[in-house]
């Protein structure tokens, strides 16, 4: 019995979908504008997290030793620092390397050149480049780097985290303001576009309120009523997707060439197309949330006596 | 079969519905209700369906008060009684066959009764012909035989047809009302309500009649007395 309930439901459900063209059709609409602010709403959020990233490679933090530090010191203290769970990446660059890049940065300047040659001996010292997995974690760095040159003075020669400290505080709060504004906005959308989404829907039941009282007068228990109105609601969904999911091609890949590098390399198009099982579960998923909910919701009413 | 004992319905606006209204009616009968508009003759009808409540009195159907059944439970209850409805009341976008079917459903029936069940009533109301037609192709004598094969598909012990004539031309009251004896004859209970001195006439069985909500007559052989 439960097998031919399941059924006979699937099947009123798709000839219903099929035979309500216009209502069918007005639905599938607003439910795949709904679905593009919420695709476009991802694309956002992953350009500014990329850029945020992007940004975020961009900041470091440099340990400048002394000339005359032991290299077996300075690399253990590179491990150390690997250890702490808020550094990222801790790069050593010995002395000789450090002279190296020197020498190349001021390449066309001869009278520097000349002065280092005078000079005869590497006046640079090793340098530990850290940077952290998040802007904020810095302020902790540098304190662990402080205990360090108290417990050994005369080592650590000086952390340029201090020049850096303004821009540094800056950049974190902005970060940290960016991803609420953008939260706030979405969730804003969201709602919206849902909420509409849902009073389409409730429109198409109402519509079908009389078909709903005969089909309880006739002895129709309520799961039997409900079930068809939920099938097309989930196939409105569904189509929606699917028509959302066609949409984002040709549209990430015509944004994609109008920025070009703008987003720092970040492309929405290969973005689509690499996280396309995530966006197709996330598409497939919300449409189906969203018309079979309603359509649970909107006969809800009609079944109370 | 219906029992009907000190039945008063008052509406939230205080309007009185109904009001102290008992009424005994046997299994196999056929009963007109006749009344003006706003005599109460739907209200009645309502609350057999359970789709009123009364306000006082009880509203029995053989031995279950038809008011303290469980919701439930509604949607059986219901399948023991086939309603015809003035404006007919079919699936738009639902065929013929399937508007039958879908009672049938309903009632848990298998696809084999269904396929076989359907032509054969609709055979019955003349209407074989139709079978896969929409509601919109049809005249209103013809939905409204649709409507009684979707009424009776069942076999209910009970038919409930409130108005079934008004909106229909004299030959198609007629026919409505020969298939309603036909009914009758084969042994279900029916409960006719109308303001068509014709069909009182032509059925020839016991009348009821209702005023502001009381019974004021209730006759054993079919006179229209209003």
């Amino acid at each position: 019995m439960l097998w031919i309930n399941t059924k006979r439901i699937l099947k009123a459900g798709f000839v219903s979908f099929a035979r309500n063209g216009l209502v069918s059709l007005s639905s599938v609409l607003i439910i795949t504008v709904t679905l593009f602010v919420l695709g476009g709403i991802l694309f956002s959020g992953a350009l500014l997290n990329s850029s945020l990233e992007e940004i975020k490679s961009k900041v470091d933090v440099n340990v400048y030793f002394v000339p005359v530090a032991n290299e077996s010191d300075v690399l253990a203290l590179q491990n150390r620092l690997m250890a702490l769970p808020e550094v990222a990446s801790a790069d050593y660059v010995s002395s000789e390397q450090a002279l190296e890049n020197f020498r190349n940065r001021h390449a066309n300047d001869a009278v520097t050149l000349q002065a280092l040659d005078e000079l005869g001996t590497n006046p640079l010292g090793a340098i530990i480049n850290i940077k952290a997995t998040d802007p904020s974690q810095y302020e902790g760095i540098a304190r662990f780097l402080d205990g360090e040159n108290e417990a050994r003075p005369g080592f650590i020669d000086r952390i340029n985290y201090y020049q850096n400290k303004v821009a540094i505080d800056t950049l974190s709060s902005m970060i940290d303001g960016g991803r609420k504004i953008a939260f706030a906005i979405a969730l804003a959308f969201i709602i919206i576009s849902m909420v509409i989404a849902f009073n389409t829907i409730r429109l198409t039941i109402y519509i079908a309120r009389e078909e709903i009282s005969v089909m309880r007068l006739v002895g129709a228990s309520n799961k039997y009523i409900r079930g068809p109105f939920v099938v097309a609601g989930i196939m409105y969904g569904i189509v929606s997707a699917f028509i959302t999911l066609i949409l984002l091609y040709p549209a990430t890949f015509w944004i994609s060439s109008v920025t070009g590098t703008f987003f720092s390399g970040f492309s929405i198009f290969a973005y689509y197309l690499h996280e396309f099982p995530m966006i197709f579960g996330l598409l497939v998923g919300a449409g189906v949330f969203l018309g079979g909910v309603s359509s649970y919701l909107a006969v809800r009413r009609y079944l109370r006596l | 079969m219906i029992k009907f004992e000190k039945v008063t319905k008052v509406y939230a606006d205080d309007s009185v519905a109904l009001e102290d209204v008992s009424l005994h009616i046997e299994s196999k009968e056929f009963v007109s209700i006749v009344g003006h508009s706003g005599a109460g003759k739907t209200t009645l009808i309502k609350m057999i369906l359970a789709e009123e409540k009364p306000t006082r009195g009880t509203v029995h159907f053989e031995s279950v008060d038809i008011h303290s059944l469980k919701k439930s439970d509604m949607p059986k209850f219901r399948r023991r009684i086939g309603t015809v409805f003035q404006d007919f009341r079919l699936i738009p976008n639902k065929t013929v066959f399937e508007n039958i079917a879908f009672a049938m459903e309903a009632a848990g029936r298998t696809d084999e009764e269904i396929a076989s069940d359907v032509p054969h009533v609709l055979e019955l109301v003349d209407l074989g012909r139709k079978i896969w037609s929409f509601p919109h192709e049809l005249s209103g004598g013809e939905k409204q035989r649709v409507a009684l094969a979707r009424a009776i598909v069942n076999q209910p012990d009970i038919i409930i047809a409130d108005e079934p004539t008004g909106n229909l031309d004299p030959v198609n009251t007629y026919e409505i009302v020969q298939i309603l004896k036909k009914i009758n004859d084969l042994g279900t209970t029916v409960i006719l309500t109308t303001h068509n001195k014709g069909v009182i006439e032509t059925v020839g069985r016991r009348v009821i009649t209702m005023e502001r909500g009381r019974l004021v007559r209730d006759d054993k052989d079919g006179k229209y007395a209003i």
